[in-house]
């Protein structure tokens, strides 16, 4: 209980500190805090929470499926199997709505991340560490084509903001979509149970009298849309699925029912702390939050293995 | 009863299992037995409907394994599979409580965690409950998939080497547990059971189904199965035979 009220504490200090921090100061600019924080803040704020929240439940959803704790989108080439179809639709339609755009990225990150399920199959799970690296490369040859054709088509400003997230652009008007994350997390509390038993492996969640097939095939739906939000309206952000997962499930195991909120809560507070930190160490410019995310999340990575050489599959 | 209506399976190109035809009765513990690779995990799966076969069916207490519903096969069915390997990080009473997952869907009653408690007493882990399934020795995991297993509270129980890990004493109590669950009577649970241990079959199972290069070379009660010319022809190592007063024990030559 206590360690409820300390991390709602925190969450509620982080939210604070981004709705207060700015370029433009809260208490002396002309333009009002009332219209500032509606505008720019809250909506920066929130959608770093959604953002994070939405990715960290992401990798949990993957780690299950595969059962492997190295995974997560970013290593499973969800988010630059997004880009691609983004990328197809911008060519192809280029004024289609946003939320065409939108499906069109979801569809192509399922796909995506449906060949990586087919490839885990047949990597050895003797090393936990294969199947991060086969990510790793396989994320990376998505990403070679999508540079490639951004290249020969002269898109590549475009990429750039999928590939770094980050939150300065956020305004009001420009980032509702992200709601949907919300929507997609109580969709994936609903099947918390189901999503722990995949994890217990193929055999024991078919004897358990679950659709294995089905149930893997919803949870994908649930990462690729979730990711195509997130890259669609912020950019990716790497490491958010790996880490904040990781750290839950050694501190209260992985039965989801108790975990999945905490760790949607977590994901979110990171992700709007690695945000703040990009405001604040070269105010008044901004670093992106991927990559403040990116150095911390390495270093925590890095932890991991070597506090766990064998919890991948021990 | 379990009505094996000539099944084959081929994975790729390699035939697993040529042409089964057999009967595994509901009272009582049948024991599969054979060499290495004669198929007896591969058919206990598809008896369990965890795999299809490629050729033939398998009709349990009537109904086709593979034209389940797999909720319903799942309050019929409980299996212990070899590969226990545990990624996530749960504590033996919820992977316990799993087993229960068939019949309530995330919604426990009572009843249910009564269940659960039950099954950490008889497979003595009451005191392990709390800890993380993968801090466990091999043996105490295996107990823990088993109690899970046994919670599913299903009318048929199928167990892949479920000896494998254990001390003699458990192995002891889970044979004679089987034993006493496996009785006839309105309350009989059938028991499917691969076991390399051949004097535990000999001394626990009813029934004996044995293998050989993915066929059946023998079938049916224990006392006829397990006698040494069978066995020799089946290990293709000779087998020589003890009398004593719990039954006849069995040794390789």
């Amino acid at each position: 209980m206590t360690r409820w009220i300390w991390g709602g504490a925190a969450l509620i200090a982080l939210v604070a500190i981004s709705l207060s921090i700015g370029a433009a100061s809260l208490w002396t600019s002309d333009l009002g805090s009332g219209w500032l924080i509606a505008v720019s803040r809250f909506p920066r704020t929130a959608a770093a929470i959604l953002a994070g929240g939405g990715l960290a439940l992401a990798g949990v959803v993957v780690q299950q499926a595969v059962q492997n704790r190295f995974v997560e989108p970013g290593l499973s080439g969800t988010p630059e199997a997004a880009m691609l179809g983004l990328l197809v639709i911008t060519l192809w339609a280029p004024g289609a709505a946003l939320w065409i755009k939108m499906a069109v990225a979801a569809l192509a990150a399922m796909a995506g991340t449906a060949l990586f399920l087919k490839l885990a199959a047949h990597v050895p799970r003797s090393d936990p560490m294969l199947l991060p690296l086969v990510g790793l490369i396989y994320a990376g040859i998505l990403g070679a084509v999508v540079v490639w054709i951004a290249w020969s088509v002269d898109l590549m400003q475009y990429l750039g903001v999928w590939q770094m997230g980050e939150f300065s652009g956020v305004v009001q008007g420009r980032y509702e979509l992200l709601w949907g994350i919300a929507v997609l997390a109580a969709l994936l509390y609903t099947l918390a149970d189901r999503i722990t038993i995949l994890g217990l492996g193929a055999d024991a969640a078919r004897s358990l009298g679950l659709d294995y097939g089905q149930t893997v095939a919803l949870g994908l739906a649930v990462v690729a849309a979730i990711t195509a939000l997130v890259v669609v309206t912020v950019g990716a952000l790497p490491f958010v699925g790996l880490v904040v997962p990781n750290i839950i499930s050694r501190l209260c195991g992985d039965n989801l029912r108790r975990n999945l909120p905490v760790v949607a809560v977590c994901g979110g507070g990171a992700v709007l702390a690695a945000d703040i930190v990009g405001r604040l160490v070269r105010f008044p410019y901004e670093v992106p939050a991927a990559t403040i995310f990116a150095i911390a999340g390495a270093a925590v990575f890095l932890w991991l293995l070597h506090a766990a050489p064998k919890a991948g599959n021990g | 009863m379990i009505e094996i209506d000539d099944v084959s399976l081929r994975v790729r190109d390699t035939g697993i299992l040529h042409g089964i035809a057999a009967q595994v009765p509901r009272d009582g513990i049948t024991a599969l037995i054979g060499p290495n690779g004669a198929g007896k995990s591969s058919l206990l799966h598809l008896c369990a409907g965890l795999t299809t076969p490629s050729a033939g069916r398998i009709v349990l207490d009537g109904e086709d394994v593979h034209r389940m519903a797999h909720r319903d096969r799942a309050r019929r069915i409980a299996v212990l599979t070899q590969a226990q390997a545990l990624t996530s990080r749960l504590t033996v009473k919820d992977l316990v409580s799993f087993g229960r997952w068939p019949h309530h869907q995330g919604r426990p009653r009572d009843e249910d965690r009564q269940i659960v408690e039950e099954a950490l007493r008889l497979f003595d882990l009451l005191g392990l409950a709390p800890r993380q399934v993968e801090t466990l020795s091999g043996g105490q995991k295996a107990r823990a998939f088993t109690a899970m297993a046994w919670a599913q509270s299903t009318p048929w129980l199928f167990l892949d080497e479920p000896l494998a890990a254990l001390d003699p004493r458990f192995a002891r109590d889970l044979m004679a547990q089987l034993h006493v669950m496996s009785r006839p009577g309105p309350e009989a649970r059938g028991v499917l059971i691969v076991v390399h241990d051949l004097n535990a079959a000999a001394l626990w199972a009813d029934h004996v189904l044995a293998l050989k290069d993915g066929g059946v070379f023998a079938a049916g009660p224990a006392a006829e199965v397990m006698t040494p010319p069978r066995l020799s022809t089946l290990f293709d190592t000779g087998f020589g035979v003890v009398e004593t007063k719990r039954g006849r024990l069995v040794y390789p030559e």
